[in-house]
């Protein structure tokens, strides 16, 4: 039965899934971490691969696609911030209507600049392509190592580097710096935030600035990384998927991109099922195994799992008393 | 005497209009940046839409399932809720009906078997926005999250369950088969005939019922008492009896069951098979539509025709007007959400201003 | 040398709550100065002036002899003032050395300042006796080891001037000990000390100077060795109180209510009542009077059925009230109103009207059953009707059903409530300051209604701040202090004196005075 897998690829898939899961995810968990809950990962990430493809296409330069993505998903970064934190109004609604928006915005615009019924055009060479690591000819017919070499620490797109490289340093900005001391005081007490001299409004905006440049990279990697185009609603759910890893991981950033590339490798796995004849249970379908994510999720929030806290102060605009 | 606090009929009916204008403006923006006249496209769209009496008729067949979107998001929010997973509970409910079909619809006549398959749609949808609310209810947990996992755990399940069980032998569609006669739900173009080959059925009838019932139940009854006490003051729902958990459970149960009802329009009114996400979008339109509404019975009931008005005059549009697709429409909901949801008080201060200019005090 | 604070003449009025009136004392440098006072005697505002969270209308403000404009709380954090607050401002899941450098981090990377200030931490631990951990997380710290993590906070600012506003209301007897260890230490140290409080016993402990306000005027200021308690409770509460209002002779029925051995622990392990035991008779009002936050309002919300009691007996005319075995309070209040328990909340706005509820909805709440016909619906005639009746009968302005009950005055919401509350003809009827934000006019017909039902036979449980309140209607008077009943009179043994000490922790037993309650030392 195990012939049927090919462990290799799943590895080198899961390594390839999980960087527009991470992106996202550290996104949600700075605006979350601060008090303003993100449901707009997916209008973020749709609207940054749009806008990264388009501009990657028309000035055949992946890079400043990048950083138009960069630009798009901080503008609406910053208008979901002045719906949720100068207008207070509710976070849940505004993150909805983006992401709605940002799924018929996306496909209009695409349709009118390129007319390829709401694609982009294909980047052709304009694309970040995997990173050949010195010596990865060399050591190629070495059993093992020269495939670990070559194809799961070597051979990644430089985007795929930045995504694993993000984690250590989400965590140290949110744990060893000033400002995620203070990031995460708002999120949990705003009120001794603000007694301590905090400005909790500013803190926010600058944690949902941070969330939509993230979150940004997500989308150029769908774009320009892995399918080199923009398509309608390419996104397929990864915004929402990021927010349950974030459950999952306990708002914490180590554990968060833990479950992102437990997620990925999920992704990487149901594909190699379909056809796959496990011992008692048989063939279990790719829709099944895609389940699981969000039942695990379900099972931690009805606290059966372990117990998933998050900031306690999430959601609720902050008003200042006295 | 200088006011501090809006009057009623800025709050019901003003600010909802200059919300919902903001939208249409945003809109009408962007189809001017499209290199369209935004007056032309309303024309056409009204035209194709209200004017026309099939495209009425049309208009009229979608605000059906909208109406029970629209109220399953309502009736939750009048508890304080925010059920955000009407698209599962609708594709749910459909199955409900679907297996009342393909159990019956050779058995039983058409009028055991309709009410039967609209029963199963209403008990699948109700299940399966009962786990969030019992969760909510009892464990704290988030309704929001909840039902958004149950919509994705809903596609991947309706996905295993139509290809694994459902597809008849040597059908390519995912898709289950065709239910006989019996089970379609009459058409109003049998008594209208202006109406011509349109789906338009009594659906729009039963969703009228469901805007009295509702309207009667939330303002008129013990129940919608206990619902509104709580979604406005739960502390005082509390001081006044009110069992919240159990009020929270129920009002999950009875949103899920009018989202399930959904289905009954879309799948009994019109393609008479269960297919891979036959909801498209019904469930986020109901946010909309309640939002835009206000949850009131008549708001709900306008708010769910003009969305009915832009599917269809969109689709009619969108053939008119290639740079103006049927996706423009999509991103106009995104719009009506954002001005008239989270963003329904943004010109209150200035109306208030406005309102003591004239006063004095 | 100069005084560390001095108040000149501050006035400071809120509407036409005049909350301080011409206020002027001043506080000696190096000393623990006590400002003792009931409910709304103005001491909490007066601190906020000096805290910054309020400015003063008039009068001058000096800190060490130097007149000072203080207009938010960060500029009386520069100064040298620092508060600690009944309310802590604790992130609960982060370390108390986080706690204490929020804000004032010192850089960009917290790891090379966290050294250097657990470093000052221990260091102010070890010179003020105050036994905290830095590396502890305050969820896991008791109430009063939190407490003294908020005056690290202060000190670690350099406060020189420590203001703590009724610290011991959620302290055990040995914490407020330790307490007051750490407060001599500051002294020794030359910090000034201002103690805001009720309690008599604290004030003769541990402060050098009181100053007594009342009614936001300063009645004394004395040296705490020149005077006892009987003076300070005198002048704390001691005013010509008006006479019994008429009634009915006082013949009271049958017992309505037996409260047996009430505890209740609240989620932080805090004792919020202790031992409470009493019983109410039919045609009586009974008074419960006390400060706030003394275990009072649970005692309401458990026999209204809003809260659960940790253990205990309660009988409704012989009924036990169905406590045992229930997870929560859920709908429990529903049952206790059909054994015949009204209840006038505390808290109006939160509990006791629905402000976006018209009038007319609001006049069935909590009664929503009663007018609902057998098909579920509720028969508007016979609400309308009953409405325009209450309305009428207890002069509710403007009489007109169909407005949101939030755009009514208090007094006239309250007059929704107790309208609504008497017309259900309950056998026992729960009051929680009932004319709290309320009018004269209203203050003296909600009074009049009060006793009218005392004479009709209903038993009356009124909780209440206000002494005048509690002198005119009680035909007994039970005070609470620390979650215990410290003492029980009948009104003719109505005495200032007497239930000032008792307000102020003191139980009096055989005429000795005796320190009771778990909350004070």
């Amino acid at each position: 039965m195990f012939e049927d897998f090919h462990f290799a690829s799943i590895v080198v898939s899961t390594i390839r899934n999980a960087p527009v899961l991470i992106f996202a995810a550290l996104a949600g968990l700075f605006a979350e971490r601060s008090g303003v809950i993100d449901l707009a990962l997916e209008g973020k990430i749709l609207a940054s691969a749009f806008a990264s493809a388009a501009v990657a296409y028309t000035t055949q330069n992946p890079w400043y696609g990048v950083a138009a993505g960069v630009a798009v998903s901080a503008a609406l970064a910053l208008l979901q911030g002045f719906v949720s934190i100068t207008q207070k109004g509710n976070q849940l609604v505004a993150g909805i209507a983006i992401n709605i928006a940002m799924s018929g915005l996306t496909f209009v615009l695409a349709q009118f600049f390129y007319q390829q019924g709401g694609r982009t055009p294909d980047l052709g060479q304009a694309r970040l392509f995997d990173v050949v690591l010195p010596g990865t000819a060399a050591v190629a017919n070495v059993p093992f190592l020269g495939w670990f070499y070559g194809h799961v620490i070597g051979g990644h797109a430089v985007l795929v580097y930045l995504a694993f490289a993000l984690i250590p340093l989400v965590h140290w900005v949110i744990y060893h710096s000033r400002f995620g001391l203070r990031l995460r005081a708002c999120g949990e007490n705003p009120h001794a935030a603000d007694a301590a001299g905090v400005n909790v409004a500013a803190t926010r905006f600058m944690a949902m600035l941070i969330a939509g440049v993230l979150c940004s990279f997500a989308g150029a990697y769908l774009a320009i990384v892995q399918s080199g185009f923009f398509l309608r609603d390419m996104s397929a759910g990864a915004g929402y998927l990021a927010l349950t890893a974030l459950v999952f991981g306990n708002w914490r950033p180590l554990y968060t991109a833990l479950g992102c590339v437990m997620f990925g490798f999920f992704s990487a796995v149901q594909i190699q099922m379909e056809g796959v004849d496990l011992p008692l249970v048989g063939r279990i379908p790719g829709s099944l195994i895609q389940m699981i994510p969000y039942v695990v999720t379900v099972i931690v929030l009805a606290g059966l799992m372990a117990k998933s806290v998050a900031p306690k102060a999430l959601g609720t605009p902050f008003v200042k008393s006295r | 005497m200088k006011t501090t606090e809006l009057p009623r009929w800025a709050t019901a009916l003003l600010l909802p209009v200059l919300n919902l204008t903001s939208a249409l403006l945003v809109a009408a923006l962007v189809i001017r940046l499209l290199g369209e006249s935004p007056l032309e496209s309303m024309t056409i769209l009204v035209n194709s839409a209200i004017v026309n009496p099939e495209g009425l008729s049309y208009t009229l067949f979608y605000a059906s399932t909208f109406i029970f979107t629209g109220l399953a998001v309502s009736i939750a929010m009048k508890a304080g809720l925010f059920n955000i997973g009407g698209e599962g509970q609708m594709y749910f409910g459909g199955l409900g009906l679907t297996l009342a079909m393909l159990f019956f619809d050779a058995s039983l006549p058409a009028w055991l078997l309709i009410p039967a398959a609209i029963a199963g749609a209403a008990l699948f949808g109700a299940m399966w926005a009962c786990i969030p609310g019992y969760l909510q209810a009892r464990r704290g947990s988030h309704v929001v999250v909840t039902t958004i996992m149950f919509n994705f755990i809903a596609a991947s399940l309706m996905n295993f369950i139509i290809v694994k069980y459902l597809i008849p032998d040597g059908q390519q569609n995912p898709a289950s088969r065709v239910f006989l006669d019996a089970g379609a739900m009459p058409r109003l173009n049998a008594w209208l005939p202006v109406l011509g080959d349109t789906p338009l059925n009594v659906s729009f009838l039963l969703a009228i019922v469901a805007l009295a019932m509702y309207g009667v139940m939330v303002w008129r009854s013990l129940w919608g008492y206990q619902l509104r006490a709580t979604g406005l003051n739960a502390h005082a729902a509390h001081y006044a009896g009110v069992s919240i958990s159990r009020t929270i459970i129920v009002a999950m149960l009875v949103s899920g069951a009018l989202a399930g009802l959904a289905a009954v329009n879309s799948v009994m009114g019109s393609t008479h098979y269960l297919s891979l996400n036959f909801p498209a979008g019904a469930g986020f339109v109901g946010i909309a539509i309640a939002l835009m509404g206000r949850q009131h019975p008549v708001g709900i009931f306008l708010s769910a025709v003009l969305f009915g008005a832009l599917i269809q005059g969109g689709f009619d549009l969108s053939l008119e007007k290639p740079n103006i697709p049927q996706e423009t429409f999509i991103f106009i909901q995104g719009l009506i959400i954002l001005f008239c949801g989270a963003m329904e008080n943004f010109y209150g201060p200035a109306v208030l201003r406005l309102i003591n200019l004239g006063r004095k005090g | 040398m100069q005084p560390a604070v001095e108040f000149r003449n501050i006035c400071k009025a809120f509407g036409p709550v005049q909350a301080n009136a011409d206020v002027s004392f001043a506080i000696a440098k190096g000393s623990i100065h006590g400002v003792i006072g009931e409910n709304g005697a103005g001491k909490s505002t007066l601190m906020s002036i000096l805290y910054g969270y309020y400015n003063a209308d008039s009068g001058q403000l000096l800190i060490d002899g130097a007149p000072r404009s203080i207009r938010t709380s960060h500029e009386a954090i520069a100064l040298g003032i620092g508060m600690v607050h009944q309310h802590f401002s604790l992130v609960e899941n982060m370390t108390v050395l986080d706690n204490v450098m929020l804000g004032a981090e010192g850089g960009f990377r917290l790891a090379a300042q966290r050294a250097a200030a657990e470093a000052t931490l221990r260091d102010i631990c070890e010179r003020y006796g105050l036994d905290v951990d830095p590396r502890a997380t305050i969820h896991d710290l008791s109430v009063g080891a939190q407490q003294r993590v908020e005056i690290l906070k202060q000190i670690y600012r350099s406060a020189s001037i420590l203001i703590l506003d009724e610290p011991t209301a959620v302290l055990t007897a040995q914490e407020t000990a330790a307490l007051f260890d750490i407060l001599r230490r500051f002294k020794e140290q030359g910090k000034t000390i201002i103690l805001i409080t009720h309690k008599l016993g604290e004030i003769m402990d541990i402060t050098d100077q009181v100053t007594v306000m009342r009614a936001g005027a300063v009645i004394g200021a004395v040296a705490t060795a020149t005077t006892s308690k009987e003076q300070l409770a005198t002048m704390m509460v001691g005013r010509p109180i008006e006479g019994v209002l008429p009634r009915a002779p006082f013949q009271p029925g049958a017992a309505v209510l037996k409260v047996d051995n009430l505890q209740l622990n609240d989620k932080a392990g805090v004792r919020v009542l202790a031992d409470v035991g009493f019983t109410l008779h039919a045609g009586e009002i009974v008074a419960i009077a006390g400060v706030s936050g003394n275990g009072q309002s649970a005692l309401l919300e458990i026999l209204s059925g809003m809260r659960l009691p940790s253990s205990g007996r309660v009988e409704m005319l012989g009924t036990p009230l169905p406590f045992a075995g229930l997870p929560d309070a859920d709908g429990l209040p529903a049952t206790f109103r059909t054994l015949g328990i009204g209840h006038v909340p505390e808290d109006r706005l939160r509990d006791g009207v629905i402000k976006d509820f018209s009038v007319m909805q609001n006049t069935v709440l909590g009664y929503q059953e009663r007018v609902t016909n057998r098909w579920g619906l509720f028969d508007f005639a016979a609400i309308a009707r009953r409405c325009a009746r209450l309305l009428a009968a207890f002069d509710v302005r403007p009489a007109n059903p169909d407005l949101p009950i939030g755009r009514l005055s208090g007094g006239n919401q309250q007059k929704v409530v107790i309208a609504r509350e008497v017309s259900a003809a309950p056998k026992l009827l729960l009051v929680g300051q009932p004319t709290r934000g309320v009018d004269i006019g209203t203050i003296e017909s909600i009074h009049k209604q009060l006793l009218k039902m005392r004479d009709d036979g209903v038993a009356i449980l009124l909780v209440s701040v206000e002494l005048e309140e509690v002198r005119a209607l009680a035909d007994r008077i039970i005070v609470m202090s620390g979650g215990r009943i410290t003492g029980e009179l009948n009104i003719e043994e109505f005495d200032t004196t007497r239930i000032g000490l008792l307000m102020g922790g003191m139980n009096t037993v055989g005429g000795m005075h005796t320190v009771s309650g778990v909350h004070n030392a």
